[in-house]
């Protein structure tokens, strides 16, 4: 009677997983993604990673944070000097939830910029810039770079005293660098004089050109941690990305989506291994 | 997963100096559509074709099957024959050696060159415009129009006055909002005199403050053409000019006192045209010596705040966008 009743279950189970199946199989065979998404996720890191490790991809989710609030504000924004600021006040005080999404994107854009600083203090402390992973550090930096120009272009699409202020001396700035700095002033007010030109070419900036910049240059980013493996800290005896052979993979207990026994091909065992 | 190994590579040659040339051909295209499209760009276009060329003949080198960097006979006499005595064309393919594994054939260079070559000519076609659409238009057509301030009797002899007002009223509006501080500074030669600071610091361009009351009870506004309002507000600046960003200090000429700033409060140009002061080009300024009518202005071309327009470092700004 119990057996029965496990053996009806499991048929009905084995039903369920096959209707489960068939869509990952499907995708798999046409396109391998699955594969390439369960290699990344459960691909062999150093059994010592600690939490330090985690602030390359809390950066990434503040970066994505913004990526979606600023989308989402682009479709209430007007960025022209007559409307601007108009939009933000109806934004703040008049849409639902304009005032949550703004905030978000407001104090995101600082807690990413904070969060760049200490992902890149991780890196340096724990010395993992070091061969063969300087390129990566390079890219850092250019993201690093190119995410202050995405904060200095945003802050003057609010459009009031303190944006219009703050890009004057901003852009001036930038024309004090020798030989080039007044074209580079020119071109990024788009013309003599700070006007209309001006807040549609930083919104151009800030929305489009620079953003596809920084989603570019993170794919290559996470392309080389992949591929050269994560640091292990600097206390610890394993070798980054290294394979013990022979050795079962290491477990410590938890289980995680990090655990190298995770990676033993749990569809290949009909998704129970 | 094998660490990649420290070591060394052999190395290539030399690279060619044409991409450079070429470079600086595109380059002054650019410069020359910007300040003098009539000859600079001729020039460009005639070092970014020559050069261009020559790049284009060195890298298709090996494609077209000639020797790479074939070494001349130092004998003074004709050259000798180089070709390889040519395959009878009655013996065909079977005269031919066999391939060697990996081999490449011409058609195979060629068709691959020719890959590149059309690629980049596409990504050339469609990037120059568009690079030129978001650079060139920030450099066209730039300057400063004459504002018509209102006529010179609202401008009382020895009084200075905060003088707002729009500089393109039609098209940007509240946007191209500017103030001047003016003063009449009465005849000079049987010729009106104006002093007219602008308010942009030479620091880095915040609005600088009269050190002084500002006498706002007495604000005169007087609209004009095309939505122009010029806004007039007595104010004496005996403590000079201030500004609030940095803290740089003017005195009442514009001469700098103290602070970051690298030069003197720029200044307008002006001109009288039946009996209303006409707003002229900005210039900048490094020191006035004197007061008033007599002062004697040490005037350079506009440049930006921060940039210096003498001493040493004025090498360090050459080249300003025409304005």
């Amino acid at each position: 009677m119990a057996v029965a009743a496990r053996n009806k279950k499991s048929a009905r189970r084995r039903q369920l997983e096959a209707a489960i199946n068939y869509p990952i199989d499907w995708l798999e065979e046409r396109s391998g993604l699955v594969g390439g998404i369960k290699y990344f996720i459960f691909r062999k890191v150093p059994g010592d990673t600690n939490w330090f490790h985690t602030l390359g991809s809390a950066t990434l989710t503040a970066f994505l944070v913004q990526a979606l609030t600023g989308a989402i504000l682009a479709m209430y924004y007007k960025p022209d000097p007559q409307s601007a600021y108009q939009s933000i006040q109806h934004i703040t005080n008049d849409i639902t939830l304009g005032w949550l999404v703004r905030g978000m994107h407001k104090w995101g854009a600082s807690v990413f910029i904070i969060l760049m600083f200490f992902h890149m203090a991780r890196v340096f402390l724990f010395g993992a810039y070091k061969y063969p992973r300087e390129l990566n550090w390079i890219i850092g930096v250019m993201l690093l770079a190119i995410g202050m120009l995405e904060g200095f272009t945003g802050y003057l699409l609010p459009w009031d005293q303190t944006a219009y202020w703050a890009t004057v001396v901003g852009i001036n700035l930038n024309g004090t660098a020798p030989f080039l700095g007044p074209f580079l002033a020119d071109f990024l007010r788009g013309g003599a004089e700070i006007g209309g030109e001006t807040i549609s070419r930083f919104y151009a900036m800030h929305m489009l050109l620079i953003p596809g910049l920084i989603f570019a240059l993170i794919g290559l980013h996470l392309y080389l941690v992949i591929r050269l493996g994560v640091t292990s800290p600097p206390w610890s005896s394993a070798a980054a990305g290294s394979e013990a052979a022979g050795e079962e993979p290491r477990t410590n207990g938890r289980s995680g989506l990090t655990q190298p026994a995770a990676r033993s091909g749990w569809r290949r065992n009909g998704g129970e291994g | 997963m094998t660490e990649p190994q420290h070591g060394d590579r052999p190395h290539l040659p030399g690279p060619s100096l044409y991409p450079i040339a070429f470079a600086a051909g595109v380059a002054c295209i650019l410069v020359g559509l910007i300040v003098n499209p009539k000859i600079i760009v001729p020039i460009g276009a005639v070092i970014a074709i020559l050069f261009g060329f020559l790049w284009a003949r060195d890298a298709t080198e090996e494609f077209r099957g000639e020797p790479v960097h074939a070494i001349e006979p130092e004998s003074g006499g004709p050259p000798e024959s180089t070709d390889a005595p040519a395959i009878p064309a009655n013996q065909g393919e079977d005269a031919m050696p066999a391939p060697e594994p990996g081999e490449r054939f011409p058609r195979n260079r060629f068709l691959e060159g020719a890959t590149l070559g059309l690629g980049a000519v596409i990504g050339g076609l469609v990037t120059v415009p568009a690079v030129g659409f978001m650079i060139v238009p920030a450099f066209k057509g730039q300057g400063y129009p004459k504002v018509d301030l209102g006529p010179l009797e609202n401008f009382t002899e020895g009084r200075w006055f905060v003088t707002k007002f729009f500089m393109h009223p039609g098209s940007d509006g509240e946007v191209s909002h500017r103030t001047a501080y003016i003063r009449n500074n009465g005849q000079l030669d049987g010729e009106p005199s104006f002093t007219i600071i602008s308010n942009r610091c030479a620091h880095l361009g915040c609005p600088v403050q009269p050190n002084g009351p500002v006498q706002d009870n007495q604000k005169k506004e007087i609209d004009g053409k095309a939505g122009q309002r010029i806004t007039m507000i007595p104010v004496i600046p005996a403590g000079g000019y201030g500004c609030p960003c940095h803290g740089g200090q003017y005195d009442v000429e514009g001469n700098r006192v103290s602070g970051p700033p690298t030069r003197g409060l720029d200044r307008y140009e002006f001109s009288v045209v039946d009996g209303h002061l006409i707003l002229g080009k900005p210039y900048s300024v490094t020191r006035v010596d004197g007061e008033g009518k007599t002062a004697r202005i040490h005037k350079y071309k506009l440049a930006g705040p921060g940039q210096h327009v003498d001493g040493w470092e004025q090498i360090l700004y050459p080249l300003q966008p025409p304005h």
